[in-house]
């Protein structure tokens, strides 16, 4: 069994260690033994719908975004969708997300185009907003569980009927800062402004992914456990920076 | 009348916060001397007859501050410098403060300010300088910097703002920087380094590297040497944008790991072995830096070259300390680049290095620890006979360090700052020294606990 990764941008959207996002899926798939290649395309590369099970896109200033934003939609678009479509996992963070979405509105300069995969809308109040920033905990809402990082943005992102949030926000401020979302679901497409990276310290969220992904080629799999202490304690201990106290079986208390 | 009373005022409130130990008193005189006395940075700065020369950049502002001081040192000129590394605003203050006579009058020739890069303009407006050194810019602190575009293009409008006959002494190969230079139409004196230690044919970019892109066309540069993070000897394949040549430059770079450096320093007229006691490349940058910074200040070559050699490092920044008979060496470590050419000194130094990492994420550490992903801990994998994590965030250091290939059987946590010295203390063998890589607040923390123990002076002392 083998598991294909494809990260786009590695070296343009890789603002706050999205490269651990990769790092993590590629080391817990091989601790079960499995084979992973991951493919890098940058831009002006087209991808093949079909060569990838899971395509990760991190986060970039504002320039950064501008170059990537029309590439994303010219050159890799259609693959994208196509691959989406068939079950593949796209998971995106913070600039990468807003440009899943339908626009992103940056502080200045011209609105970018998205790629719609996810039905949101991104826009920056203006260079005098404050930016949404700090440690931030949030709760899966599909499965109760914790997922815990850190936020740096200064758009504000609003969801369409068409997409879920991933979770709600125990502390933090997530999409907006006022609806208490944090990220986006929609079929096997998933963004969230969580870095910190996202997966090393969200292991089940990381192997969650790993499974999804695999099921297009491999049908119903199950990942054998890992020994995750030193991810559980740093995760425990990052929510305590966020303020929130949690036991180290990440049970959350009630509020 | 009124500057006398705040200059007074000021030096009262360094005795007391030292009487107290409530630390060194390095921003709190100037605090109190700029509430009493508005603009008295400017009024007391129009007074040195040498001048202000300002440094500024993500890395090694304070050590090439010092470099500079023990160059003006060397050529028998007194300069009033913020020494302890509080650059901001009311960190100038203090130092003004404290060298003033109640006449306003500072005693000493020349300013020498190291300047937080976000500050930049504020002090440019302040002091109105003679020489602004820009050294580089790298991603650090994303939560308080925001990115940093927005700092180079607040540098960009700060040189718009110097006066005309001011000196810009820069960094020919930080792309960001060499750009934002070519803006200022006075007098610019570029410094780089002309090759460096190859490392097994190393050319590439490390992750951490920043302003790969070229600005105009958005190409990734093409780079002949790729000395440190994303700095070098970059092209522009489209455009043809490249590294200028550069006035002052490091020749022959001959690393000595934890000991120092030997270069040859090139300068408009001559040159001249150097031989320095700080350690790693990022500090060839620095005295290079220096060089050219006192070369915009008249002086000449024997001088820099005796200034520079004459310099040990600054605290916490290839400071040594005696521990119970064996010796930590610490080494500053605060972002993915710096961290990254601190790991290489470690490796050159050492075969099989004991490792005392320890990240704090406090407001002048960054609060965002994200960067430890971008640090190629893996260098460590096969290399690190031990590893020591401490500081706040130990445990995320401990994860980092297990998706990097280091054993688990060679990593302690110990969020303890002085357990975790002696943790790794009891790992050295004979005649072998600890590395201590802390982030800012970290480094403070662990050499505070240190002079309580008696084991140093207190930095502020210095
Ligand atoms: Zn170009």
């Amino acid at each position: 069994m083998d598991l294909r990764i494809c990260h786009l941008y590695p070296d343009l959207l890789n603002l706050y260690g999205d490269r651990g996002n990769v790092a993590t899926l590629v080391r817990r798939a091989q601790w079960r033994g499995l084979d992973v290649h991951v493919l890098e395309a940058r831009l002006g590369e087209a991808v093949d719908p079909g060569a990838a099970d899971l395509f990760f896109i991190g986060g970039g200033e504002d320039r950064q975004q501008r170059l990537a934003a029309p590439d994303l939609r010219a050159v890799k678009g259609s693959a994208l969708r196509e691959a989406a479509a068939d079950g593949a996992v796209v998971l995106a963070v913070c600039g990468g997300y807003q440009l899943l979405g339908h626009a992103y509105r940056p502080a200045d300069g011209p609105v970018l185009e998205g790629l719609g995969l996810l039905d949101l809308e991104t826009v920056h109040p203006g260079p005098g907003a404050r930016r949404l920033i700090g440690n931030i905990v949030v709760r899966d809402l599909a499965g109760g569980r914790l997922l815990v990082g850190f936020e740096n943005h200064g758009g504000r992102t609003r969801l369409g009927s068409a997409a879920a949030p991933l979770g709600t926000v125990v502390a933090g401020f997530g999409n907006n800062g006022e609806d208490r979302t944090e990220g986006a679901v929609a079929g096997t497409v998933y963004g969230t402004y969580l870095h910190g990276p996202l997966l090393p310290k969200n292991a089940w969220f990381a192997d969650q992914l790993i499974v999804l992904a695999l099921r297009r080629r491999w049908g119903d799999v199950t990942l054998a456990p890992l020994s995750d202490a030193e991810e559980d304690r740093a995760a425990v201990a990052a929510a305590a920076r966020a303020g929130v106290r949690v036991r180290l079986d990440l049970g959350l208390p009630d509020p | 009348m009124r500057d006398a009373a705040a200059i007074l005022a000021g030096r009262l409130a360094a005795r007391a916060s030292r009487a107290l130990g409530a630390g060194g008193g390095t921003t709190v005189p100037g605090r109190v001397a700029l509430a009493l006395a508005p603009g008295l940075i400017g009024r007391l700065v129009a007074r040195l007859p040498g001048g202000v020369v300002l440094v500024s950049g993500t890395n090694g502002k304070t050590t090439t501050a010092r470099l500079l001081d023990g160059v003006l040192a060397a050529a028998g000129r007194t300069a009033v410098h913020n020494r302890a590394g509080a650059n901001l605003l009311p960190g100038i203050a203090s130092a003004l403060v404290e060298r003033a006579g109640l006449d306003g009058r500072p005693r000493a020739e020349v300013g020498l300010f190291e300047v937080d890069e976000f500050a930049l303009p504020a002090a440019v407006e302040a002091t109105r300088p003679l020489v602004v050194v820009l050294l580089n810019l790298f991603r650090d602190q994303l939560d308080r910097y925001g990115e940093i575009d927005i700092i180079a293009e607040r540098w960009a409008r700060v040189l718009a703002a110097l006066p005309p006959g001011a000196t810009v002494v820069a960094n020919a190969d930080d792309p960001m920087v060499a750009d934002v230079a070519a803006t200022w139409a006075g007098r610019c004196l570029l410094f780089g380094l002309d090759d460096a230690p190859d490392r097994g044919g190393a050319r590439t970019l490390e992750h951490a590297a920043d302003a790969r892109y070229c600005y105009r066309c958005g190409v990734l540069y093409e780079y002949g040497l790729v000395a440190l993070g994303h700095m070098g000897h970059y092209r522009c394949p489209r455009c043809g944008r490249a590294r200028p040549a550069p006035a002052v430059r490091a020749r022959t770079v001959r690393l000595r790991g934890a000991d120092g450096a030997f270069f040859t320093l090139v300068l408009p007229d001559g040159e001249v072995a150097i031989s320095t006691a700080l350690p790693g490349l990022y500090n060839v940058y620095d005295a290079t830096a220096a060089a050219a910074g006192a070369l915009a200040l008249g002086a000449d070559v024997a001088t820099i070259a005796r200034g520079l050699a004459a310099t040990a490092p600054a605290f916490g920044r290839g400071e040594r300390v005696a521990l119970d008979g064996r010796e930590a060496l610490f080494l500053l470590a605060k972002n993915p680049a710096g961290f990254n050419a601190v790991l290489r000194t470690v490796l050159d130094a050492e075969a099989a290095p004991v490792v005392l990492i320890a990240i704090n994420d406090l407001a002048a550490d960054g609060r965002d620890i994200s960067w430890l992903w971008d640090v190629d801990f893996e260098v460590l994998r096969d290399r690190a006979r031990a590893v020591v994590v401490s500081g706040l965030r130990a445990e995320d250091m401990a994860l980092r360090l297990k998706y990097a290939g280091v054993p688990a059987s060679c990593v302690t946590v110990e969020r303890d700052p002085l357990r975790a010295l002696e943790a790794g203390r009891a790992r050295l063998g004979d005649g072998e020294r600890l590395y201590v890589l802390p982030t800012y607040t970290a480094m403070l923390d662990l050499r505070d606990r240190l002079a309580r123990q008696g084991y140093l002076r207190g930095f502020w002392k210095q």
